[in-house]
C-alpha cells in the first residue's frame, strides 16, 4: 500500500481527533448559528461554532424583522408581531416577547456596527428599503451604507442610480423604470469602474478593489461627473468587502455626494461581508469557529454531546454541554426533502409537513399564500428544545433555532433574520434557564 | 359592432404545434399565401410537449402497423431534409427480466412487416452500447429513432414560409367563433387573450390545425364530425444526458419506457392517463413516481436522480372503435366538413409529431383543390432550409456563437446555457410579440433560455434587467413578464422538487419573493 504517505502539509486521517471541550456547541452558520455565537460569547459562555456555508451569502445586508403578513406589506412590525401571536401561537416569533426581540436586535446589530458594518438601530416602524428591482421591500434594520436610499426615496430626493458597464443583474434602468413614478426626480446613468475597461465586471472584484485609495478616488470622480446636479447617489452594493463604512465615509468625502448602496442579486457582496466579519470577530471572542464543515454526527448522553466532524487538518471531536441546532432549511442542509418525505439531517428528528408531495408545492409559485412546504420544520418546546417523536422533548441538552423551526414562511412573511435572531437569543438564555435549574444538565461551568 | 383589427389572407391556419406550421410551409412552397395563428405561440401544446422522438416506426408496430409503416418513411424522409432539427441517435428496444419474452422474440418480425428497420442485438452489444442499462435485459434490438426538437423544426417551417412567398405567423389569437353564411366561413373572429382585442381574419380556406383543441375549434364552426377523446402525458426532464440512443422499453406501450436524449439532458416518459379538462393539465407526483419507477427497470441509475422538471401535455386521440387509449389510434384524420355543410374548413387531427409533414400534405391538397392550385407538394422532396429563426433553440448553439464572435463584452446572460446578450438582441428583433411587448417567454420558446438547471431562477432576472436595459421595459411590465415566465416555468418544476431542487427553490423563493417581492408587486412598486 502506497497510500499511508501523507500529504504535503496536511495532517492524514489517521491521527487522533483533536478535542474541543465548551459549554455551548452550535451546529450552523448562516444568521441564527452566529447570531447565537453572539449572544453566548456576550455572556461569557465557551462556545464552538460549526458548519458547512450556509444561506448567508445570499442575505441582501438588509436584516427583516416581519415585512408581510397575509400576504401584504406592513409598516408597524411590532404591531404585525402582536396579531401574529394571537393568529399563529406556534410562529417561531410569537413565542418570543417583543421587548427580547427588540433587544435581541439591538445586541446583533450593535456587535456588527463594532465590527465595522454599522447598522440602523431596530425603529418603531419598518423601513421601505430599495431592492435592484426596483421595488421596496419592508425591513427593520439595514446598513449604513444603504440607509440613505429609502430616506431619499421618503423625501423624493433628485438622485441618480449609477450602474456600470459590463456589471450583469444590476440595472439603473430598471431601478428608475419601477420606482420613477414614486421618485420622480430619479435618474439613472452608466459609467465604466475604474481600470476594468474590458470584459464581464463582478461586485466581488469591484468592491475589492474599492479597498484601494487610488480606485476610489478615481470612482469619485466619475460619480460626480455622473451625478450632475443631484446630491445623491445611488450605486450596486460594492463599497468595500471588509471596512464598508470607511470606504462609504471615504467616498462621500471624495465626491462631496450623499451616496447609498442597493444590494445586487445574491451571492452579493453584502452577504460576504457579514460571513468575512464573523468568521474574523468571533475567533478573536475566543468563539472556537470551525467554519465551512459539516457536522458528521451528533450524540447526546446524561453527561453532555459530542459532536463529530473534520476539518483540512483531520477529526475534530467537541464536546458540550449543550448543543443548538441551527442548520437552517433545504438550502443549508438542515432539512433535506426526499421524494417520499422531509427529514431532518442530523439527528432524524421529527419533521412537522404536508401529508403527501403533491401538498408541498401550490400550483402558483408566486401565490402571495406561500408555499405549505416552506412550514414545514421541526417542533420544539417551550424552552426551545426540538420534540421526539411521541411528542416529548428529544432531548434536554438539544435546543433549536433560526429557519429549521416548524411553522413560519420567512421568505414570504420577510422575517428570516428576525427569526435567526430572535430565536437565537431565546435560545440561548433557554441554555443558560436550563443549566441554572437542572443542575445535573451542565454539570461542568459553562464558560 | 365594429372589430379592432380586420386582416385578410388567402388561407387561415388555424394553430402553431409542428402540424399547423407544416401546413403553413406546404401551402407557400404551392404559391399559397397563408396565416397562420395561435391562441398562444408556436409549439404551446402537444407540439411542445413531447419525447422531441423522430419514431423509426417500432413503437407502433404491436399496435398499429400502420402508423408505424407512415412513421418509418417520414423518418427516413425528415432526415434527410431537416438534419438541423434532428440528431441521429439511433434507438434501443430493451426487454429487462419480468417482461414478457415471447412479445420481444415476436418483435422483430413486427417490425419487418412493417417496413420497420431492426436489428437483433445480444444483451452484451446492448450494454456496450448504452452501459447503464440493467444488468437484467434479457432482449435487445436497434432501430432508427432519433430526436428531433420540434420548436426549431416550427421556427424553420414558418421562417421558410414567410421567405416563400410572405406568408405570415401571429401568435396570440384565439378563435372565438366564426361569421358564417351560405354555407361558407366568411371570417374567424379571434381575440388576443392579452390585450382583449378582437381580429377578424377573412380567408378563402380555413385549416383547424387545433391539436387537442380541433375538435373545440371545429364545433365554433358548428361541424359535430370531429370526436377527439384527450390522453394526458407526463414526462420528466432529467439532469443530464442518459445515452447516447433513444432506448424504448421492448414490451407493449407502458408507462415510463421511453428515455430520448435531447442536448445536454433527457426525456423520461410517458404516462397515459384520460383527461377531460384541456387548460388545467398538470404532472402529478404519482405520476412521475410511475414513470421513474418504470424507467429505473430499464436504467437504474434514472432512480434516485435529479430532474429538473416535469411536464404534462394532451395528445388527441381520434375516437374509433373501443380500444384503450394506449392502442387507439395514432393515425391522423382529414375532415374536409362538406358534410357538416361547409366548402371552406377542414380540421386536420390525431397523428404525431413524426407524421406531421405527411399529415400538411395531405391537408394542403385538399384546399389547394378547393383554389383550384394544382402545384404538387413539395415538402417531400424540398431540404428546409437553415434559418435564422430557429437557430437558438439548438443546445450548444449559442456558446459556439458566443465563442466564435470572441467579444468579452458580449456577456452571458443565461449562464447554464451560455446565452449571451448578442442572441437576446437577435431574438428579440424577430419576435412576434414586436419589441415593445416582448415577453420572456417568447425569448425562451426562441433560445435555450430557462432550460438550464436553473429553469429561469437567475437567468429571468438577467434578461428582464437588460431588457430594461435596452428601454423595452420602462415600468413594470418588464417584472410583471418576469412573474408570468417564473410562474410557467413553475409548474414543470413543482412535482420533481426534491433534493438539490429544494434548495434551489429556496434560493429562487428567497431573490423572487423575499427580494424582489414579485409576490406583492401591488405593495412592492
Amino acid at each position: 500500500m502506497t497510500s499511508a504517505i501523507p500529504h504535503r502539509g496536511v495532517a492524514t486521517m489517521h491521527h487522533d481527533p483533536r478535542d474541543l471541550k465548551v459549554g455551548l456547541a452550535i451546529v450552523g452558520t448562516g444568521i441564527a448559528g452566529f447570531a447565537a455565537a453572539v449572544f453566548a460569547a456576550n455572556r461569557g459562555i465557551a462556545t464552538a461554532i460549526a458548519g458547512n456555508t450556509g444561506a448567508l451569502a445570499y442575505t441582501t445586508g438588509y436584516l427583516d424583522l416581519l415585512g408581510h403578513a397575509d400576504g401584504r406589506a406592513i409598516d408597524d412590525p411590532w404591531a404585525a408581531l402582536e396579531a401574529l401571536r394571537a393568529a399563529e401561537p406556534r410562529h417561531p416569533l410569537a413565542r418570543v416577547p417583543a421587548t427580547d426581540i427588540r433587544a435581541a436586535f439591538t445586541e446583533f446589530t450593535a456587535f456588527l456596527s463594532d465590527n465595522g458594518i454599522a447598522y440602523t438601530a431596530p425603529g418603531d416602524a419598518n423601513i421601505a428599503a430599495l431592492t435592484p428591482a426596483g421595488t421596496r421591500k419592508r425591513t427593520l434594520c439595514v446598513p449604513a451604507t444603504m440607509a440613505a436610499g429609502p430616506r431619499a426615496l421618503a423625501a423624493g430626493t433628485t438622485a441618480v442610480i449609477v450602474d456600470f458597464e459590463r456589471l450583469k443583474g444590476f440595472s439603473a434602468a430598471e431601478v428608475v423604470a419601477n420606482l420613477g413614478t414614486r421618485w420622480p426626480g430619479l435618474r439613472a446613468k452608466r459609467i465604466e469602474f475604474p481600470d476594468m475597461a474590458r470584459g464581464e465586471v463582478y461586485p466581488e472584484v469591484m468592491a475589492r478593489a474599492l479597498e484601494v485609495p487610488a480606485t476610489r478616488e478615481k470612482l469619485a470622480a466619475l460619480l460626480k461627473e455622473a451625478a450632475g446636479d443631484a446630491r445623491v447617489v445611488g450605486l450596486p452594493a460594492i463599497l468595500g468587502m471588509y471596512r464598508p463604512d470607511d470606504v462609504h465615509a471615504e467616498l462621500q468625502r471624495l465626491s462631496g455626494l450623499e451616496i447609498f448602496e442597493i444590494p445586487t442579486m445574491p451571492p452579493s457582496v453584502p452577504g460576504v461581508r457579514l460571513r468575512e466579519c464573523m468568521e474574523q470577530v468571533l475567533p478573536q471572542l475566543g468563539v472556537k469557529l470551525i467554519p465551512q464543515r459539516k457536522v458528521s454526527t451528533l450524540e447526546l448522553d446524561d453527561g453532555g454531546a459530542t459532536l463529530t466532524l473534520t476539518d483540512a487538518y483531520g477529526p475534530i471531536r467537541i464536546h458540550a454541554n449543550v448543543v443548538l441546532l441551527a442548520s437552517g432549511r433545504f438550502l443549508s442542509g438542515g432539512l433535506e426533502a426526499h421524494p417520499d418525505s422531509i427529514r431532518e439531517h442530523l439527528l432524524g428528528l421529527p419533521v412537522a409537513q404536508p401529508a403527501s408531495r403533491d401538498d408541498w408545492y401550490r400550483e402558483h409559485y408566486t401565490d402571495p399564500r406561500g408555499h405549505p412546504v416552506s412550514r414545514a420544520g421541526i417542533e420544539v418546546d417551550e424552552q426551545f428544545r426540538p420534540l421526539g417523536r411521541d411528542g416529548l422533548t428529544h432531548h434536554p441538552r438539544l435546543f433549536a433555532a433560526g429557519a429549521i423551526l416548524a411553522h413560519h414562511d420567512w421568505v414570504r412573511s420577510r422575517s428570516g433574520a428576525g427569526i435567526a435572531i430572535a430565536t437565537a437569543c431565546a435560545a440561548v438564555a433557554a441554555t443558560i434557564r436550563t443549566r441554572a435549574s437542572n443542575p445535573t444538565v451542565g454539570g461542568e461551568a459553562l464558560g | 359592432m365594429t372589430d379592432d383589427l380586420i386582416l385578410e389572407t388567402d388561407v387561415l391556419v388555424i394553430g402553431g404545434g409542428v402540424t399547423g406550421s407544416g401546413v403553413m410551409r406546404d401551402l407557400a412552397l404551392r404559391g399559397i399565401r397563408c396565416l397562420l395563428i395561435d391562441r398562444q405561440d408556436l409549439c404551446a401544446g402537444a407540439s411542445g410537449g413531447n419525447h422531441g422522438l423522430l419514431h423509426s416506426g417500432g413503437r407502433y408496430v404491436s399496435t398499429d402497423p400502420e402508423s408505424a409503416a407512415e412513421c418509418a418513411r417520414e423518418n427516413a424522409l425528415l432526415k434527410r431534409l431537416a438534419p438541423q432539427c434532428i440528431e441521429d441517435t439511433g434507438g434501443l428496444f430493451v426487454a429487462v427480466e419480468g417482461d414478457d419474452a415471447d412479445f420481444a422474440a415476436r418483435f422483430p418480425a413486427l417490425c419487418a412487416a412493417a417496413g420497420v428497420a431492426c436489428e437483433v442485438l445480444t444483451t452484451a452489444e446492448a450494454r456496450r452500447l448504452e452501459p447503464r442499462i440493467s444488468e437484467r435485459v434479457i432482449a435487445a434490438c436497434r432501430v432508427r429513432d432519433a430526436a428531433i426538437d420540434p420548436f426549431h423544426l416550427a421556427m424553420e417551417n414558418v421562417d421558410q414560409a414567410r421567405q416563400a412567398n410572405g406568408s405570415e405567423y401571429r401568435a396570440h389569437a384565439r378563435v372565438e367563433g366564426f361569421d358564417i353564411a351560405n354555407g361558407e366561413i366568411r371570417a374567424a373572429i379571434c381575440r388576443d387573450p392579452r390585450s382583449g382585442s378582437r381580429i377578424a381574419i377573412r380567408a378563402r380556406q380555413y385549416v383547424n390545425a387545433g391539436g387537442a383543441w380541433a375538435m373545440d375549434i371545429a364545433r365554433l364552426a358548428g361541424c359535430r364530425d370531429v370526436e377527439l377523446r384527450y390522453a394526458k402525458g407526463t414526462i420528466l426532464v432529467h439532469h443530464e444526458r442518459v445515452g447516447h440512443h433513444v432506448i424504448n422499453r421492448l414490451r407493449p406501450p407502458g408507462d415510463g419506457d421511453i428515455l430520448v436524449p435531447g442536448g445536454t439532458v433527457s426525456l423520461l416518459g410517458t404516462t397515459s392517463s384520460r383527461c377531460d379538462d384541456l387548460e388545467h393539465v398538470v404532472p402529478t407526483a404519482d405520476e412521475i413516481d410511475r414513470n421513474i419507477r418504470e424507467g429505473a427497470a430499464m436504467i437504474p441509475s434514472l432512480a434516485g436522480s435529479r430532474y429538473t422538471r416535469a411536464f404534462s401535455r394532451v395528445r388527441p386521440l381520434l375516437v374509433s372503435a373501443n380500444t384503450s387509449d394506449r392502442a387507439a389510434s395514432r393515425g391522423f384524420a382529414l375532415f374536409d366538413h362538406e358534410g357538416q355543410g361547409l366548402a371552406n374548413f377542414c380540421t386536420i387531427t390525431g397523428g404525431k409529431l413524426t407524421t406531421f409533414r405527411l399529415m400538411a400534405e395531405k391537408t394542403v391538397d385538399l384546399v389547394a383543390r378547393r383554389l383550384g392550385v394544382s402545384t404538387p407538394c413539395a415538402t417531400g422532396e424540398t431540404p428546409l432550409p437553415r434559418g435564422a429563426e430557429g437557430r437558438w433553440t439548438e443546445p450548444g448553439a449559442a456558446p459556439r456563437a458566443w465563442y466564435r464572435a470572441g467579444d468579452a463584452d458580449d456577456m452571458i446572460l443565461c449562464e447554464c446555457e451560455m446565452v449571451p446578450r448578442s442572441a437576446i438582441d437577435d431574438i428579440v428583433a424577430a419576435a412576434p410579440d414586436g419589441a415593445a411587448s416582448v415577453s420572456l417567454e417568447a425569448i425562451a420558446l426562441r433560445s435555450r433560455v430557462g432550460k438550464g438547471p436553473c429553469q429561469g431562477a437567475f437567468c429571468g432576472i438577467r434578461v428582464s434587467s437588460y431588457l430594461y436595459d435596452r428601454g423595452r421595459y420602462t415600468d413594470a411590465t418588464g417584472l410583471v413578464k418576469l412573474r408570468e415566465f417564473l410562474d410557467e416555468r413553475f409548474k414543470g418544476q413543482r412535482t420533481v422538487i426534491w433534493g438539490q431542487q429544494a434548495a434551489q427553490i429556496e434560493l429562487a423563493e428567497a431573490v423572487h419573493c423575499g427580494l424582489m417581492g414579485l409576490d406583492a408587486l401591488e405593495d412592492a412598486a
